[in-house]
Order: C-alpha cells, then sequence, then structure tokens
C-alpha cells in the first residue's frame, strides 16, 4: 500500500472517527496537537491501524511520531516489515 | 441539621417515551412499551419479549472522548439527566460554580463486558479493545461518565442493589442533603436492554412467554400473569435541600419525606413478606406519616407469581383499613429492573401534579390472595398528597420512599 493511500484512509477516519476538521490536516502539521491527543486517544489510534492497515503500534513507535507524515511514514513502514 | 429535600428537576428516557411529555400521555393513556425481539430467540432466550427503546446517538452533542466511554446505560441516563437538569434549570454556570453531588442506581454493564471479551478472545490482544472498554464496563458506568461531563464535584458512586437500585440512590441523596452534607444531587437510575443482559435472568425462567401478544404479556398483580418482561433506560431526578431551591427560585416538583429499608436475609431471589413490612414501616416513620395518609402506593409487583403475592401480602397488613389505591406502572414499562426505583418515582411525580393515577393494565381478575387490595386498573382522576413507591430486589434488598406535594 502506498503513502498515498495510507494517508486517504488514515484522514477520513481522523475527520469520522476523531472529529478533526478536514482542512486541518496537513502533511507539515503537528499530530498530537492538531489531534488534542491525550494518553487514551492513542489506544484508540492503536486500534484504528490494526483494524484498517492489519499491523500493530506501540507506544515507543508513536515517539517518534511529530507531523501528520510522520504517521503516514510509520503505518508504511509497519505494513512492509 | 435536618433540612427538607425537595425534587426541583425530573428527567426520563423509557420504553413509554424519551422523556417526561411522551411519558406523560403514556401514563394516562395506559400504552404498553412492550415488543418482540427475535434476537433473543436466536440466542436461546426462553422470552424474546422486552421493553422497545432506541439507543440515541448523541454525536454532535458530547465529544468523541465523552462517547467512547459511555455505555448503553449511560447513553440513556445522559438523556434523562440532561432533561433532569434543563427540568431544574440547573446550566452550565450553575454546574460549574457549585459543588454538586450524583449518585445512580445500576447493576450491571453486561454488553460492554461480553464485546469486550468476545474481542479478546478473538484478537488476543487487550490493547485493542480501545479506551473505552473499561469505563463501559464497571457498574458505575453511569456516574463515572456522567460526572466528568457534567464537572461533578461532591459526592460520586454507583448504588448496586439489585432491582432497588434506583430507589436507595434517592434515597441516599435524601440522606445527605437532610444531613447536610450536600445542597444538590443528582440522582436516578439507569438499565441496559440488550441480549447480553437478561439471558441469565431469562434462564431463572421468571419471564412472561406471553409472546403472542406483547402489549399484554405485563400483568401485575392478575390472577394469569406469567411473569416479568425485562426493560430499562435512563431516570434521573434532580434533589435539592428547600433553601436551595427557594434561593434559586427552581420550580419544586416534589418533597421527599420518607425513605426506609430493609434486607430479608433469608432466599436470595425469593421475597419475604415481613422484610418488604419492615422496609414500608421504616419509610413511614421517617416521613412522619401514617398509612391512612398514603394516597397511593406505586408497588414494584413485576407480574411474577409469587412476588406480586407477597407484595399484596405486605401491602394488605399495614394499609388493610384504607383501601389504598395500588398500581404497578411496570404493566406498561415492563421492568425497568436496576432503574424502577428511580423511574417509578418520577411516574408517581406525574401523577402527583397532574391528578391521576397510572393504570394497572392487563389487570382482569385478581386471584384470592390478591383480592384484598385495592388495584387500580384504569386511568383514574385523583388529587394525590402523598405516594409511596416501592423497589425490592434479590438478595431481598428493599427500598420505600415516600414523597409529598410541596408546601412551603
Amino acid at each position: 500500500m502506498n503513502l498515498s493511500k495510507i494517508s486517504k484512509i488514515t484522514n477520513e477516519v481522523l475527520v469520522e472517527e476523531f472529529e478533526v476538521e478536514k482542512g486541518l490536516i496537513i502533511g507539515k502539521a503537528n499530530f498530537r496537537e492538531t489531534l488534542d491527543l491525550d494518553s487514551l486517544d492513542y489506544v484508540d489510534l492503536v486500534v484504528f491501524v490494526e483494524e484498517n492497515f492489519g499491523v500493530k503500534l506501540t507506544a515507543e513507535d508513536f515517539q517518534k511520531v511529530v507531523t501528520f507524515d510522520d504517521f503516514y511514514n510509520l503505518i508504511s513502514i509497519k505494513i512492509n516489515e | 441539621m435536618r433540612r427538607r429535600v425537595v425534587i426541583t428537576g425530573v428527567g426520563i428516557y423509557s420504553c413509554i417515551g424519551n422523556n417526561i411529555q411522551e411519558v406523560t400521555k403514556s401514563l394516562m393513556d395506559g400504552k404498553s412499551g412492550i415488543g418482540y425481539d427475535p434476537e433473543r430467540k436466536e440466542m436461546g432466550y426462553r422470552s424474546a419479549l422486552t421493553g422497545i427503546l432506541d439507543i440515541p446517538n448523541l454525536k454532535g452533542d458530547l465529544s468523541r472522548r465523552q462517547r467512547v466511554s459511555l455505555a448503553e446505560e449511560a447513553i440513556y441516563a445522559y438523556v434523562s439527566t440532561k432533561e433532569a437538569l434543563d427540568s431544574a434549570k440547573i446550566d452550565d454556570n450553575f454546574l460549574d460554580n457549585n459543588i454538586i453531588g450524583m449518585i445512580f442506581g445500576n447493576d450491571s454493564s453486561a454488553k460492554a463486558v461480553m464485546e469486550s471479551i468476545d474481542k479478546i478472545r478473538i484478537k488476543k490482544d487487550t490493547t485493542l479493545l480501545g479506551s473505552g472498554s473499561i469505563f463501559q464496563s464497571m457498574n458505575s458506568t453511569v456516574t463515572m461518565n456522567l460526572s466528568t461531563i457534567f464537572r461533578i464535584k461532591g459526592i460520586n458512586f454507583t448504588i448496586s442493589a439489585a432491582c432497588s437500585s434506583g430507589g436507595h440512590s434517592i434515597g441516599t441523596a435524601y440522606n445527605l442533603i437532610k444531613s447536610g452534607m450536600q445542597d444538590t444531587i443528582i440522582c436516578g437510575g439507569a438499565q441496559e436492554v440488550n441480549p447480553h443482559a437478561f439471558g441469565s435472568f431469562d434462564g431463572l425462567g421468571v419471564f412472561s412467554i406471553n409472546e403472542n401478544e406483547p402489549e399484554k404479556a405485563s400483568k401485575p398483580f392478575d390472577k394469569e400473569r406469567d411473569g416479568l418482561i425485562p426493560s430499562g433506560g435512563g431516570a434521573t431526578l434532580i434533589l435539592e435541600s428547600l433553601d436551595s431551591a427557594l434561593e434559586r427560585k427552581a420550580p419544586i416538583l416534589a418533597e421527599v419525606v420518607g425513605y426506609g429499608f430493609s434486607s430479608n436475609g433469608k432466599h436470595i431471589s425469593a421475597p419475604d413478606v415481613d422484610g418488604q413490612v419492615r422496609s414500608i414501616d421504616m419509610a413511614l416513620k421517617n416521613a412522619g406519616v401514617s398509612p391512612a395518609e398514603i394516597d397511593y402506593i406505586n408497588a414494584h409487583a413485576t407480574s411474577t407469581p409469587l412476588g406480586d403475592e407477597c407484595e399484596a401480602a405486605a401491602i394488605y397488613s399495614i394499609f388493610k383499613d384504607f383501601n389504598t389505591p395500588v398500581s404497578s406502572t411496570k404493566s406498561m414499562t415492563g421492568h425497568e429492573c436496576w432503574m424502577s426505583g428511580a423511574s417509578e418515582i418520577i411516574y408517581s411525580i406525574i401523577m402527583m401534579q397532574n391528578n391521576f393515577i397510572a393504570p394497572n393494565i392487563n389487570f382482569n381478575k385478581a386471584d384470592e390472595s390478591l383480592s384484598k387490595i385495592n388495584i387500580i386498573a384504569k386511568p383514574f382522576k385523583k388529587e394525590l398528597n402523598t405516594i409511596m413507591s416501592n423497589s425490592f430486589g434479590f438478595g431481598g434488598t428493599n427500598s420505600n420512599l415516600i414523597i409529598k406535594k410541596y408546601e412551603s
């Protein structure tokens, strides 16, 4: 699955399930601040990624995520591992 | 300190209506909320009868973070609490600037538990349950969620006491306000309505199997009664000290004047006349009213052969000289279980405010053991100044509440 498809699926879920305004989702924007994530939200992101991409993220994985692009890349790397 | 305690707001979400207005009409018309749920039959239920109600969609009303933690019964309780707060004229500013408490009766969250365990068995990974599962799965799901949504800063807990849970929540709130420990408490009861919640109850063979006529199946006190019908929803009352209510010019719907309780200390499921009588006696003494002053009794009667007979005997032993009118609103609602003690106080307030007794529908003929009490089978016009409501639960936990029309 390429990055374009990954970002498309991710953005759709973030808009629908996480109720983020579509216009705020920009590749270089800060992921945590834009989504206003707390510790519980990360658990739900793990569920979202597993259900949509079949891979499991860990708390350590999220430490490397600063922007939305980082998040798409993380999913891509996990899929291709 | 012994203060007067009044009810300044009520809200309801049940199978006979999604708000006070709809429920009032149903009670006046004697309308049943019972139907048939085919999924229960597929799951092996002996009876597919249930109260029928939709689960409200709160998207747009609450944030995702707030919604994912709400179990079904907490959703119902959120809706009823919103209505109760509006009814009591309590706004966000009042919630944010006062120490308000919250006590609800709830004794299960079976659907949330079952679904999480099913998922763990398939996924073999607990993280994949998501963040909301734990907050949906605990009996305190209603109070833990609503206390954060409504920014509660006072007492905050859930009472689990089987089918008396809702009654004890009001009784406990009443005592906390009466003693001066709290000024305002949001209290009530909530009950999930789904096939996960009632399988083990159905297994006892105590549900009505009159599936051909769902609306006629719940017939408390009737000679042909063959069991209860499970139901549920959310019921919320705002209890407040009289001083607080007067100070903020709140509407006063009724006064809570008495609370009684007892434990049978005998069989785990069989009712007990002595235990019920002790609870009724305590409520009357606590209220300082005589049996003659009770204008109407909202019975616990669920439509089981033994339970109704036992309650009729308890009522007769205390009220035999007064021919006190009795009806069971469960004839329309089914048994709202954990919520029933609270919802039935709301039904009683509706009757008090509108000067009528809601009928014990489907009551055609009493058997000999029940013929001594005055069961009201049709809507009945009557001024009601003092009402007693009975709630009796598994484990022999009994609750009685007495409310009065407010007089300054």
